[in-house]
């Protein structure tokens, strides 16, 4: 078992149970922060894929702004700052049922189709590697999304402005 | 590395971000079990990249973050608009559609 495997191993457990947390604490602001734990271990994961761009852009993005949007959100509906028991609507055995259904699913399928394969991350890609893709083959999806932005950006502010 | 050390990992965070949907009440929290859904795609996705050898699993995931920004953003208006309009975040009480 190589370096690799051990940070993988952290890392992943680190994760779900954050992850777990997120889905099950009564508290607001402690779901937000422990979502940082699994954001930051998903960019974690990105660098033992050999994944640096993506990895740096998880962390721009996820951590330093959609948390930070998250935050607002519950700052602004008033969410109760202390444990609450109201978070969780009573069809929680069911939700579990199907959320261990679809594991159970996906893990069979995966198992039945990759089996024990393996790979090894190839040398780092650079954001140069990306940077050119993006802009040589990917060039209209690009346009298209930054053009989808915009229409979200306008979209928000029409849909939370108050009118009077 | 075995490919599927990523891929169960991932599967694992999808049925997580699942049962939050169906199981929160609190707006804010199915946003963020939403992005957990969206994380594990992401995952999927730079895996396959890194074991194919090729770069374009990273492009797209980088447009998934995007769109995953864009949906915050939306979201959250949707979401202060609810609690606006209802005087609280749960989405239980959005039933007015109901027959």
């Amino acid at each position: 078992m190589g370096p690799q495997n051990v940070a993988f191993g952290i890392i992943a457990a680190a994760m779900v149970l954050a992850a777990l947390r997120v889905v099950t604490t009564r508290n607001v602001v402690h779901a937000a922060l422990y979502l940082v734990v699994v954001l930051a271990g998903v960019a974690g994961i990105y660098v033992l894929l050999a994944a640096e761009f993506v990895a740096w852009a998880q962390v721009l993005v996820y951590i330093g702004a959609i948390l930070v949007l998250l935050l607002f959100g519950i700052m602004l509906t008033r969410a109760p700052l202390r444990p609450s028991t109201e978070l969780d609507n009573d069809q929680r055995w069911a939700a579990a049922v199907v959320a261990l259904g679809v594991l159970g699913l996906f893990v069979g399928l995966l198992v039945d189709a990759f089996g024990d394969e393996q790979f090894e991350p190839e040398t780092a890609t650079s954001a140069g590697d990306v940077g050119e893709w993006i802009f040589s083959v990917f060039v209209i999806p690009f346009e298209v999304v930054s053009m989808l932005l915009l229409a979200a950006l306008i979209g928000a502010v029409v849909i939370a402005r108050r009118d009077d | 590395m075995y490919v599927n050390q990523y891929l169960i990992l991932a599967a694992a965070l999808f049925s997580i971000g699942v049962y939050g949907v169906l199981a929160r009440r609190h707006a804010v929290l199915v946003l963020m079990s939403v992005e957990l859904m969206l994380n594990a795609v992401n995952i999927n996705l730079v895996a396959f990249s890194s074991a194919i050898q090729d770069v374009s699993g990273q492009v797209f995931a980088l447009f998934v973050i995007t769109i995953a920004a864009a949906e915050v953003g939306v979201g959250l208006a949707i979401v202060l608009l609810i609690y606006r309009n209802m005087a609280s975040p749960n989405l239980d009480r959005v039933h007015e559609m109901k027959g």
